[in-house]
Parts: C-alpha cells; sequence; structure tokens
C-alpha cells in the first residue's frame, strides 16, 4: 500500500534526516516503527502523510503522491500526530466538522470506542485531560476506516488500564485492507501487538521484518555467561544475568525482545541489514 | 496476557489452548474462538493467533471447515497430550535436570517425593 523509493528529506540541505530509503508496507498489518530521539520517524510519517515534501525520491500511499494532497489522497488515510491541536468543541462538534472527509466514518464504531475507552463525548475537547484527549482522537481516527492509519505515539499519556484497552482495540480493527502504522518508543506497550517492527537509524531503514522472520533468523536468551563472543551481536548486563541476541542456529523460536533487537540494530546496522535484506 | 521470555508468542498461545484442551474447556468438535476474538482477549496482532491455529492445525489438533472458522479435532486430547510430551521432554526436562544437578539432588530422594506426591494429589 505504501511504497517509498529512494526517499531524502531534510530540514536543510545540508543536514539530510534521511537519504535513498526505501520502505514496503502491506496491507493488513500493524507495523511497528522504531527509532532513537532525532531518527526521522515523525518526518517518515509527516512525508507519508503528505504534511512535508521530500526533497528527492518517491513516496506512493496506493498510487497517490501524498505531497500533492488531492481530496482522492487525503480521504484514504488518518494521521494522529504525538502533539494534539485540538479545537474548544467536544466530540459530537468535533464528528459534525470533520467526518464527513472520511467516507467509510462509522458513528457506530466512535460510539463503541469511546465507551470502551470511556470518554466523555459530550465534554469539551479542551477541558480534557491529555489521556482523556488522545482517546477521544484515537477513536475519531479509527472510526474514520481509512486504509491507511498513521499514529505518532499513541500510547504516550495513556494511563494502564486504557493501553489495554488501545492493544484490545487495535486487535479487533485492523482488517485486510488496511495498515495500521505506529511510532513508538514505548516498545513493553506494543511488544505483542505490532508486527511487522520497522527499525530507522542513521537516515535509513535498517529493518522491516515480521516477528516471525526475526525468531527465524535471531535468538533473545537470558544467559549466566557470555560464551562464543564472535557470534553475539549484542548483550547487555542485568540482575539476572546477560540479555543477548545470537544468530538463531538451532531452529528454536525464542520470543522477540524488541529492546534488544532494538540495541543490537544500533550497535550493529550493517550485520543486521545484511541480515534482513 | 503475559508472556514469557524465551518462547515465541504464538507458541505460548498454542500452549494455552492446549491447557485448555486438557481441562477439557474445550471438548472435540467444539468451535474454537475466530482468530480476531482470540487476539482481541489477549491483546495480541491477530496475524500472531493465525500462526498459532495454522500451528495446531499442522498438529492436528484443530481443523478448519470452510468458511466455518476452526475447531477442536475429535482426537485432539490425545494429540495434545503427545506434543505437551514432546515439549516437555525438550524443553522443561533440560531446566529441571540443571536444577536438580546445580543443587546436588538425588534420583532416590526425586523417587520417594514423586510417590508421596502421586499419593497425595491422585
Amino acid at each position: 500500500m505504501v511504497s517509498i523509493h529512494n526517499l531524502g528529506f531534510g530540514y536543510s540541505k545540508k543536514k539530510p534526516v534521511f537519504e535513498g530509503l526505501n520502505l514496503e508496507l502491506q496491507t493488513g498489518n500493524v507495523y511497528g516503527l522504531l527509532g532513537r530521539n532525532g531518527a526521522g520517524k515523525s518526518s517518515l510519517l509527516r512525508n507519508i502523510a503528505g504534511l512535508l515534501t521530500p526533497t528527492s525520491g518517491q513516496c506512493t500511499v496506493k498510487g497517490h503522491t501524498p505531497h500533492l494532497r488531492q481530496p482522492k489522497f487525503l480521504q484514504e488515510l488518518f494521521f494522529l500526530p504525538e502533539e494534539l491541536h485540538i479545537p474548544p468543541i467536544s466530540m459530537k462538534e468535533f464528528v459534525s466538522v470533520y467526518a464527513v472527509f472520511y467516507p467509510n466514518f462509522s458513528q457506530n464504531q466512535l460510539n463503541e470506542y469511546l465507551k470502551e475507552f470511556e470518554v466523555d463525548s459530550t465534554a469539551r475537547l479542551t477541558e480534557l485531560s491529555l489521556g482523556q484527549k488522545k482517546k477521544a482522537l484515537i477513536s475519531f481516527a479509527l472510526a474514520t476506516n481509512t486504509p491507511l492509519l498513521i499514529m505518532d505515539e499513541p500510547t504516550n499519556g495513556l494511563d494502564i488500564p486504557s493501553k489495554s484497552q488501545f492493544r484490545k482495540i487495535i486487535a479487533s480493527s485492523i482488517t485486510n485492507e488496511r495498515v495500521i502504522l505506529i511510532s513508538t518508543h514505548q516498545v513493553r506497550d506494543l511488544e505483542s501487538l505490532i508486527d511487522p517492527i520497522i527499525i530507522m537509524d542513521n537516515r535509513e531503514v535498517l529493518l522491516n521484518a515480521g516477528a516471525d522472520v526475526i525468531a527465524e533468523k535471531l535468538s533473545f536468551k537470558t544467559v549466566q555467561q557470555v560464551t562464543n563472543h564472535e557470534k553475539v551481536l549484542y548483550s547487555e548486563h542485568s540482575i539476572r544475568g546477560f540479555g543477548i541476541v545470537i544468530p538463531n542456529e538451532d531452529k528454536s523460536y525464542t520470543k522477540v525482545d524488541l529492546e534488544l533487537l532494538f540495541n543490537a540494530a544500533l550497535e550493529k546496522p550493517q550485520v543486521i541489514k545484511q541480515l534482513f535484506n | 496476557m503475559e508472556f514469557r521470555e524465551n518462547q515465541a508468542i504464538y507458541l505460548q498461545i498454542a500452549e494455552l489452548i492446549c491447557e485448555r484442551i486438557l481441562l477439557k474447556q474445550w471438548a472435540s468438535e467444539d468451535k474454537v474462538p475466530s482468530v480476531r476474538e482470540l487476539a482481541v482477549q489477549l491483546e495480541v496482532n491477530p496475524n500472531t493467533v493465525m500462526r498459532t491455529y495454522d500451528f495446531l492445525e499442522q498438529k492436528g489438533i484443530i481443523f478448519t471447515k470452510r468458511g466455518m472458522g476452526f475447531f477442536v479435532s475429535t482426537d485432539a486430547h490425545d494429540k495434545v497430550t503427545e506434543f505437551r510430551r514432546e515439549e516437555f521432554l525438550q524443553n522443561e526436562l533440560p531446566q529441571f535436570f540443571k536444577a536438580i544437578h546445580l543443587l546436588g539432588i538425588d534420583f532416590s530422594e526425586l523417587q520417594n517425593r514423586f510417590e508421596a506426591f502421586k499419593t497425595e494429589n491422585y
């Protein structure tokens, strides 16, 4: 659905945020986009959403060129930014203003999500707490039923029960016609939900792979001592021993530890790139 | 659901289903929850649950009826026992061996305790 070739972008010519970036997103998936602060995650999301214009290369979404911002394209996508800009109106009024732009918007779904999240739809959005605002907008975003849904750090500001509701709602709303793309630093919140995983660093995509492909190639283990150092891609010390990432040689599938995977990708970007390309 | 760290999530979900079958919460020919229902319940990616179902289907523990979803096989109980036995011997027993070796517990003590355990519980 999303196809990116050789994409370059920068806020100034001297300092590109990314160059020659390639990425393909297929329908039916909840992608998790990981990268350290300043790696260009939000810039990438904004390029896909048409809010920024690439300096080189191509980005297409269902055949549309995002930065042209044609209505046909804009109705296929909902972008939920990390920092919300909300008018001082109630959810009901918000719907009457914005829902018309989305042909597949469902009021029933919205009501369901708001109920699940326990958000008061009659209160002014600006008077809600940060978490409540986020939940109101996440509900609206999902109810638009756009083929592409992009969320930048959606779980920031959500309390513990809301995070669990968020996972349930996302699990129920992904369909074979849809792509949900979530950028996050809260990997523990979304660990069992996001799959495939995309890791960005140093102006490029290091990895874009499903959990099963990752588990096929890499093992994530806790060991008491690190032996065969030459094979270990990454290790970190904790009270329980060493958390290690090592090529999977015995064909046993371990659970993909996203934190270890992320740190391994930052430490050995070339090895990770070769392994997954 | 909380997942342990050392095993792929789809296998942990498979184990959960196997447990329900062994405990007879899910009987032969029962319909199992749809992929989406179980994904929502466990808060995991539906693709992961699909992988679990594919895996259990390969093992003959569940089967598909066209357009109606997945059902528990007639001989699921035996198949699960067989699968769990293999799992135990391969994954859990080495851990157990490691512990008794480290702690210097010998087999005769285990034998006694095992007999006592059986009379107490069964």
